[in-house]
């Protein structure tokens, strides 16, 4: 139980902006009080709610990894209120944030697991930090392929870090929307790439993150390709305002998506009601 | 020792309620516009006349819920080391004071049982609900007055029902007998000067007796969560039973079991506050994304949220208990007669029912 009020966010300052596309930028803010920052524990997946005082709040998830805590990162695509005030934010500013919030990724039992990331756009963000936190514990984990696309090569976000998770060992396959000058690699919706890339379901963990339009046709490729519910990941998004289960926006039935989620695995999704 | 009984004769009412009000901040029903008159809970004043024989329109959910109240206050400071940032400081609310709730309906103090479980049950604990309502009391009527729109015995509640009170008042001839119905009352009984007579004793658990024993409404409502479960995907049904609906969420307002709230920021200069408002399910905003879906676009799947939030949901997270006090607020306020009992009641017949 919480006895400090859930409302009261912590101050931390930015100290690094990423431009990561022309509506995304990157984050990264340490908490004002060292102790609390030395102190600060999470699970990939889980979010926080990032304050602009005076304007308001909103959720995003932590896209860094619990492994590397010289800073905490958040990815925000500008289109709403709290998120264009964001964007003017620059190094040094203070945000507040309510974090860690809600449940994260089963990663424990992924281990010894081949691991299949799917990722459209923005929706990389809560993928990234899984996968940081599996390359930073490698062994632990199979293969790992990431398929990743957007609409054009520049609506990728995290450019500069390919290098990286390749050289991790991570089958990287990135798609864009149609052909652009200059590009190498895939042409192609994420879900056909997929389908294309046919991976086998055995031992693997699906994990699917993107517009929903795409989570819906990947859902379709994974199954035929043999994917059962319970080995299919995903994270869902919906207004939040207290992002403690207590406000009530954010049910899906009975569940609440700010502390029963933001992860669900698709035998979950299929158990609540359908109003997603 | 003071008697754990006392009476208030009716024409000391005023008299005491300003004794009350030295030491409480006071919470009583009154008729509160003089061309439609509309009683409901108000901060007491002095000359105030308290409406006690009726059900209140709005009942005293803003005692311990405030329509509008500050989580948070904020201020932006020019940073003596480098005047070209400002910086954050953070103030926390100011703490409640002690307050008395007077004449609430048993339906009133079933709300709360429900807020509590949401506030201050976990895994988050809502401080500021939590400190309110450990500070507040309340004095619970012993209920004469129901309506045809009352339905509290198919709550699982009912006229005499006291859970979740803290003192009983029993109205008989010429005023009322107060009971404390545990210790935290007795700052209260403390501050009233007859004690109950035998007699008056004795008219009081009359009164009670019959109140107990009558039966406020019809069919039994608690156990709808498997039908609405099946009735989730017949938008026929929704269609048949709210598609008059308006969308004007006054059925939320007015419920005492309605907490959902917003939470915004608001900010003059270098100053502002965090703050929680009612809202409402009703509304299309209050699950529109950013990104333009909303998961409840229409006002079925709105009004079906409410039935499923009240009925469904919540039994489904608080060990069966259903969130719905049966005051009938919602039936008497709703602009198109949309009656809940109705709603609830009809989700158990067969599909074709209403095809």
């Amino acid at each position: 139980m919480h006895v400090l009020s859930p409302y009261r966010p912590e101050l931390a300052t930015i100290i690094e902006v990423i431009q990561e596309t022309h509506n995304i930028k990157t984050f990264r803010v340490v908490l004002d009080d060292p102790e609390k920052m030395r102190t600060f524990n999470f699970r990939p997946g889980q979010v926080g709610q990032l304050s602009v005082f005076g304007v308001g709040e909103s959720t995003f998830v932590i896209n860094s990894p619990p492994t590397r805590m010289d800073y905490l990162q958040f990815s925000v695509m500008r289109v709403g209120e709290v998120t264009q005030k964001l964007h003017q934010l620059n190094k040094g500013d203070q945000v507040g944030i309510r974090a860690p919030l809600g449940n994260g990724f089963a990663y424990e039992d992924m281990r010894g697991k081949d691991i299949l990331f799917v990722g459209g756009g923005i929706g990389m963000a809560p993928l990234r930090t899984l996968l940081l936190y599996m390359l930073d514990n490698r062994d632990d984990y199979g293969n790992i392929t990431v398929i990743y696309g957007a609409r054009s090569p520049l609506d990728l976000c995290y450019r500069y870090e390919f290098d990286e998770w390749r050289a991790g060992g991570v089958d990287l396959i990135l798609t864009v929307d149609a052909e652009f000058p200059g590009w190498q690699e895939r042409v192609g919706f994420v879900p056909t790439v997929l389908s294309e890339e046919s991976p086998t379901p055995f031992n693997k963990i699906a994990l699917v993150c993107g517009p929903p339009i795409m989570i819906k046709f990947v859902l379709y490729s994974l199954r035929e390709l043999g994917f059962e519910d319970q080995q299919i990941v995903t994270t869902l998004e919906k207004r939040m305002k207290c992002g403690v289960g207590i406000c009530g926006r954010c049910n899906i039935g009975s569940k609440y998506v700010c502390v029963d989620g933001p992860v669900f695995t698709c035998e979950q999704l299929r158990e609540m009601v359908n109003e997603l | 020792m003071v008697s754990a009984s006392m009476y208030i004769a009716q024409d000391k009412l005023t008299t005491t309620l300003d004794e009350l009000a030295k030491k409480f901040e006071l919470w009583v029903p009154v008729a509160a516009m003089e061309k439609q008159r509309v009683v409901r809970f108000m901060p007491y004043q002095a000359g105030m006349e308290p409406v006690l024989a009726e059900q209140s329109g709005l009942g005293p959910k803003n005692a311990l819920l405030p329509q509008v109240e500050t989580l948070l206050k904020f201020s932006y400071r020019k940073d003596v080391d480098d005047p070209g940032q400002k910086r954050l400081q953070l103030e926390a609310p100011e703490p409640p004071k002690q307050a008395l709730i007077f004449g609430a309906r048993p339906c009133d103090a079933r709300g709360f049982l429900i807020f509590d479980q949401v506030f201050s049950h976990g895994p988050y604990v809502d401080d500021i609900y939590t400190a309110r309502r450990e500070t507040t009391l309340i004095a619970t009527l012993v209920c004469l007055d129901e309506d045809a729109a009352c339905f509290c015995s198919s709550v699982g509640s009912g006229p005499a029902d006291m859970e979740g009170s803290d003192l009983r008042l029993t109205p008989i001839a010429g005023g009322y007998v107060v009971e404390a119905l545990n210790d935290r009352a007795q700052p209260v009984m403390e501050v009233l000067a007859e004690p109950a007579s035998e007699i008056q004793l004795a008219a009081a658990r009359k009164v009670q007796e019959e109140a107990a024993q009558r039966r406020v409404g019809g069919a039994d409502l608690t156990q709808s969560r498997a039908s609405f479960l099946k009735r989730f995907e017949d938008m026929g049904y929704w269609r048949e039973m709210v598609s008059q609906c308006l969308s004007c969420g006054i059925c939320t307002y007015v419920c005492p079991t309605c907490y959902c709230f917003s939470i915004t920021d608001e900010m003059k200069e270098d100053r502002g506050e965090r703050i929680r408002s009612w809202d409402s399910c009703m509304f299309y905003t209050y699950t529109a994304e950013a990104s333009g879906h909303n998961p409840r676009p229409t006002r079925l799947e709105r009004y079906r949220n409410r039935v499923g939030h009240k009925f469904g949901y919540f039994p489904e997270k608080y060990q069966g208990m259903i969130a719905c006090c049966g005051c009938g607020r919602c039936i008497r306020g709703c602009p198109v007669s949309i009656d809940i009992r109705r709603v609830a009641e009809n989700l158990k017949e067969s599909s074709d029912a209403c095809a």
